[in-house]
């Protein structure tokens, strides 16, 4: 922080603090400052994504990593009269796990923030992704002098390969290798491509990568070009992040005036450049063969491997492609040295991963810890537990891809290897948890519908085998099934595994396996009892008053939204099962916990 | 070589084969249904989506496709464990499961590779997996091409014929997850589209989303209309594939029996396109010695191939000046069958319908071109294919392989062996070379055989030495080699003074028309030696020789090239952008 300023604000400039009015904000902070005559003691920077979302907006005030939160525009003024003027932090507008004790600490040292490791988010929400003099401060670029001007390409692989890292994208392949691959197919044209169609649902890192720190993205992808022997590169994003995009795309003419990108770079003479490519959207262009097509401008659909990208990937050409959050690894594992990334994580996995914690969890946002972190950690030290007094029943990793965990594997230590061995994935990083309001049948069968709806329709197991499952699903979520379908869904669930063209259909049955494993009592529970155990799949329930609960206060039949509750003033009510249209309504309202389902 | 093990046999493969390649060498017959090698033409489809030929690789965390996974050395494979034994039946099943069961009315009963696989596969009674199916409507907007994509099981072959054989690109997938579809752009129907209706997606379609446009009953009805004299006429390709139809060895001609089939059917005359294919060599050779001693708008590309024509409507219509003006050989024998033999035979033109049978759809489109007529009658009333006139034989229980040998009626019956050749790729320009050297030499051509245009690559030129006058030809079949060529010499990289093209590979054998060569790689040349064989065998090897093609310019055409022969055998070609 530069010394001269007696604050520093730091404002979330992410997506989701940006929809709630974050930059209306950050003006109306410069302009109170500058009415109140602070406007040269107070920095306000626009930073990237804090990470704890579910609280935005927020603010960061330094000294002291007051946390703000939640904020609204009218309480622009008296944070800056109050804190900012007379010095004394508003405690009623600061979030409440740092208030301890009638003392206020800094927000790292809240359990959210204190367990974690930030090494790929390192500069989300420190500095402003608009400044590069902000990103140089941070050892930005650093790394990229080193490789260009005192390494060869070959040495620079090296490091890659000694670190251990492994691809952040899904499939978890050595990055190194990856990169060696790429380098020893010979070609006079080789393409570096970023693959930053985030597409699990709930999943936001490479998001915020873009967003809070761009520069770590060229600068990864500038020493990959050097190490591979390619003068080209592709970022393809989707169209749906605009703020991404935009940032990016500020962030490459920045970095190509100041000759960190383009011809000479850093007077190295290797030349390299960017261009930014959007995607549609398209859940399968995550898929590395996809993405390259749509880049080519065919069809977004995966092809069959080998060849790899390696040998032969964008316009045929060797091609090296990773995703953002390996990227973002990459100029600290230069600038710290492969060993010190290594000693990180548990002994196949290295350094960090980050998770977007969703669902019925507390603390909803970004975390990221270093791999070997247990499931039980994440989700009841960092993620504050199950809101609401409820229930842990299920964690969901590696999205749509991914399965679900029981509690009974809630000390699982987090790294590539354990998570498939237990059925599940790590996939780009999604965490959903789940706790006992939750149908593991309508899980499985929200997943599917997913999946159903993103398969490209190139392969039959994909295209008409998913919709099966699915369908089956529908069934069994519905009563209509008999028990001998759960065989037939087992085995279809394999077929599909086996014989899909692309990651997407090999592990679309994975939620569905997972929950079969774990949690088969409930799929029974629908068949054979024609029961949801959890009260949400509404072809089974039936709502009814227990009569001596019911005191008669007709506040159900008053909010019934299609009269189908009767009963006089003090005394039980009925419902019409007829009329019922399952919406649960008089479950919500009834204080006396008189309704069952 | 690369060795490896298939069902614990040792094998050794070339590389870059595929376990599909070794498997065939062991004579294991691995189940495919989307895969498709036409080895001669270098047409592949190995797009590996219907993951039917999965196979167990010891050490693969997955099954792998057969077709598209090269052979390495030391491969254990199993192509039969109970994982792939499965995974090959869901695979089918689930197809069926989104697939009209309605086999017996269906156009491709007992000619679909669908149906076969299910029978192979032991797929009986109940579907284990049943659910929503895909529904969208029938295109038959065309003349010539029948879409039903309620029947496509997106195996893409259609969609590798016309994007990348012929590079029209109209046929591709639309749509994603379980609504994808093969279909035109936007789902638009085929006619408003840069279609040049040549048919490759019927001839490679493994069930009946791709069809022809059935023109039967209307044959069947002008057939037994008395108050109509119905002529039929036999494209040259047509003969040696006619028997496929009947279970006879490909590459057997059948010009008798098919004679004999169509006087059974109740023809009132039994004529032959070879003959129309002599008259065309008389105008297109004249016009091509014409346009070489003028130096005027060479090349000259012959234009008997309608889904050419459209081709070059639809794609480069700034050189619309170099096709010949000579019509289409059946469409020249129906302005001479209506008016010639008319007056001949003493039939008013009104009341003779002429029937083409034909290895292509695309002619049924071409007949329906309005220049195409003379004094307000179509020059060829309806078209039928191959397999169109199979089924009819079928339908009236006929014994084909029994009927004994006929011959075709006259005076349109007869043709020498340059008639014949047109059914091959390099025929036309062939047939032109033998009347073009002789009369512009006015010596006799005793070596007929122009070995040096025939063959099936893509692209083929030769300069052909006439009397110190270097002619340089160049062939070219499948539209996506026409366009190299045309890109050529637009771009002035190649200049030639005569160019053949076909737009189906190998020319009319390979017609969209023909019986289904299933991706048999051996069929298309098989029909090209018989193409061959039969010209050898012919005692009349040049058009120009044809005594009632004389006959015909003596007694009614006046010159060749002269007005009348203009007035009846010469069109015009438009701009159609798309």
């Amino acid at each position: 922080m530069n010394n001269s300023f007696k604050y520093n604000l730091l404002v979330c400039g992410g997506t989701g603090c940006t929809s709630s009015d974050s930059e209306i904000i950050i003006s109306t902070f410069k302009e109170e400052c500058k009415e109140n005559n602070i406007d040269k003691e107070v920095k306000v920077t626009r930073t990237g994504c804090f990470g704890l979302c579910e609280l935005g907006p927020i603010v960061i005030v330094n000294p002291g990593g007051y946390f703000y939160c939640r904020l609204e525009v009218k309480d622009v003024p008296s944070i800056v009269k109050e804190h900012l003027i007379g010095g004394n932090p508003i405690k009623d507008l600061i979030y409440k796990e740092t208030i301890q004790d009638d003392k206020i600490i800094a927000f790292d040292e809240t359990p959210f923030y204190a367990k974690q490791n930030k090494i790929a988010l390192r500069n989300c929400g420190v500095i402003d992704p608009g400044e590069i003099d902000e990103y140089i401060e941070h050892d930005g670029y650093k790394a990229l002098d080193t490789v260009l001007n005192s390494m060869t390409p070959d040495e620079t692989i090296a490091v890659v390969k000694d670190s251990g890292l492994r691809g952040r994208g899904g499939g978890g392949f050595p990055a190194g290798l990856k990169w060696e691959f790429t380098k020893n197919n010979e070609s006079s044209q080789k393409y570096v491509l970023c693959n930053a169609d985030e597409g699990d649902p709930g999943a936001f890192m490479d998001r915020s990568i873009l967003e809070g720190d761009p520069h770590s993205i060229i600068e990864a992808m500038t020493i990959a070009g050097y190490a591979i022997g390619a003068s080209k590169g592709f970022v393809y994003v989707r169209a749906e992040y605009p703020i991404a995009v935009t940032r990016l795309q500020s962030a490459i003419d920045v970095a190509v005036e100041t000759g960190m990108l383009g011809n000479n770079i850093l007077k190295s003479g290797f030349n390299f450049e960017l261009e930014i490519r959007l995607g549609a959207g398209a859940f399968v262009c995550g898929e590395e063969t996809a993405l390259i097509h749509s880049i080519e401008g065919e069809r977004g659909e995966p092809s069959y491997k080998p060849p790899y990208p390696a040998e032969s990937g964008l316009w045929n050409k060797p091609t090296l492609i990773n995703n953002v959050e390996t990227y973002a690894n990459i100029p600290v594992i230069f600038n710290k040295g492969a060993k010190w990334f290594a000693s990180i994580g548990t002994e196949k996995s290295k350094g960090t991963k980050v998770f977007a914690l969703g669902g019925k969890i507390k603390h909803t946002g970004l975390i990221e810890i270093p791999m070997g972190t247990t499931l039980r950690e994440v989700i009841f030290e960092i993620g504050g537990g199950i809101p609401n007094g409820r229930k842990f029943k299920a964690a969901q990793t590696g999205g749509p891809s991914g399965g679900c965990l029981p509690e009974s594997l809630l000390d699982i230590k987090i790294d590539f290897d354990s998570l498939t061995s237990v059925g599940s994935m790590m996939g780009s990083g999604g965490l959903i948890v789940m706790d006992d309001s939750n149908c593991m049948v309508d899980i499985a069968k929200f997943f599917l519908e997913f999946t159903v709806d993103e398969s490209c329709g190139k392969c039959t197991p994909c295209r008409v085998g998913t919709m099966r499952l699915y369908e089956m699903l529908q069934n069994i979520s519905s009563g209509k099934a008999v028990i001998e379908d759960l065989d037939k869904l087992e085995a279809l669930c394999h077929v599909v595994k086996s014989s899909s063209l692309c990651g997407l259909g090999q592990t679309a049955p994975n939620p569905i396996l997972s929950t079969l494993q774990y949690f088969r009592d409930e799929y029974v529970a629908h068949i054979v009892d024609k029961k949801c155990p959890a009260g949400v799949c509404a072809d089974l329930l039936t709502y009814t008053v227990i009569e001596d609960k019911c005191i008669g206060c007709t506040l159900c039949a008053k909010n019934c939204p299609v009269d189908a509750i009767e009963g006089s003033v003090k005394k039980p009510h009925i419902i019409d099962v007829d009329k019922c249209i399952k919406c649960g309504i008089c479950v919500d309202k009834c204080k006396f916990d008189a309704i069952t389902r | 070589m690369i060795n490896l093990k298939i069902n614990n046999i040792d094998v050794s493969l070339p590389e870059n084969s595929t376990i599909l390649d070794g498997a065939k060498k062991l004579g294991i017959k691995i189940p495919t249904l989307c895969h498709l090698d036409l080895c001669d033409l270098k047409v592949v489809n190995q797009v590996a989506s219907c993951r039917v030929c999965m196979v167990h690789i010891d050490g693969y965390r997955t099954l792998m496709p057969a077709c598209a996974t090269k052979v390495r050395d030391g491969m254990v494979i199993q192509t039969n464990t109970s994982e792939a034994i499965a995974a090959r039946r869901t695979v089918v099943e689930l197809l069926l499961s989104d697939h009209p069961t309605d086999c017996l009315i269906c156009e491709k009963n007992t000619n679909c590779d669908l149906q076969t696989l299910a029978a192979v596969l032991g797929i009986r009674g109940k579907l284990k997996y049943e659910g929503k199916k895909s529904t969208y409507p029938i295109d038959k907007s065309s003349t010539s091409i029948y879409r039903n994509p309620d029947k496509c099981i997106v195996c893409r072959r259609c969609e590798t014929m016309c994007s990348d054989v012929q590079t029209c690109n109209v046929l591709s997938g639309v749509n994603r997850g379980f609504d994808t579809v093969i279909q035109p752009a936007f789902e638009m129907d085929l006619n408003t589209t840069p279609c040049t209706f040549c048919g490759q997606c019927i001839a490679v379609c493994p069930t009946s989303a791709l069809t022809e446009i059935n023109n039967v009953d209307e044959v069947w009805s002008v057939i037994n209309d008395k108050s109509k004299h119905v002529v039929v006429q036999t494209a040259p390709a047509v003969r040696f594939a006619l028997g496929e139809e009947f279970g006879m060895p490909v590459g057997t001609e059948v010009t008798g029996k098919m004679v004999n089939l169509l006087n059974k059917l109740g023809f009132d005359k039994v004529f032959d396109t070879d003959f129309a294919a002599d008259l065309t060599i008389m105008e297109e050779a004249n016009e091509l010695i014409k346009r070489v001693t003028d130096n005027k708008n060479l090349p000259l590309l012959t234009s008997c191939c309608p889904s050419w024509v459209n081709f070059i409507e639809h794609n480069f219509s700034d050189l619309l000046y170099m096709p010949s003006s000579c019509k289409s050989p059946h469409q020249m024998f129906g302005a001479i069958a209506k008016t010639y033999y008319a007056e001949k035979e003493n039939i008013d033109p009104k009341d003779i319908v002429v029937v083409s049978v034909m290895p292509c759809v695309a002619k049924k489109y071409e007949s329906s071109r309005e220049e195409l007529s003379h004094n307000e009658l179509k020059d060829v009333d309806y078209v039928i294919t191959t397999r169109e006139l199979a089924s009819m034989c079928r339908e009236a229980g006929l014994p084909f392989t029994d009927l004994e040998d006929m011959e075709f009626d006259n005076p349109l019956g007869e043709s020498s062996g340059a008639g014949t050749i047109f059914g091959s790729t390099g025929g036309v320009m062939e047939a032109a070379l033998r009347t073009s050297y002789e009369w512009l030499t006015k010596k006799s051509l005793d070596k007929v055989d122009f070995n040096n245009i025939r063959g099936l690559d893509g692209i083929r030129e030769a300069t052909i030495d006439i009397d110190g006058l270097e002619l340089k030809v160049a062939i070219a079949h499948g539209l996506g080699n026409a366009r190299t060529l045309l890109n050529m010499i637009k771009n002035k990289e190649a200049e030639y003074h005569a160019i053949e093209i076909m737009a189906c590979p190998g020319g009319c054998i390979g017609g969209g028309g023909q019986p289904y060569h299933g991706g048999n790689p051996d069929v298309i040349s098989k029909r090209r030696d018989a193409v061959y064989n039969a010209d050898k065998n012919k005692t009349r090897r040049k058009s120009h020789e044809n005594p009632s093609i004389k006959k015909l310019y003596d007694e009614y055409l006046g010159d060749v090239g002269g007005k009348k022969a203009h007035e009846l055998l010469h069109t015009t070609f438009k701009s159609s952008k798309k």
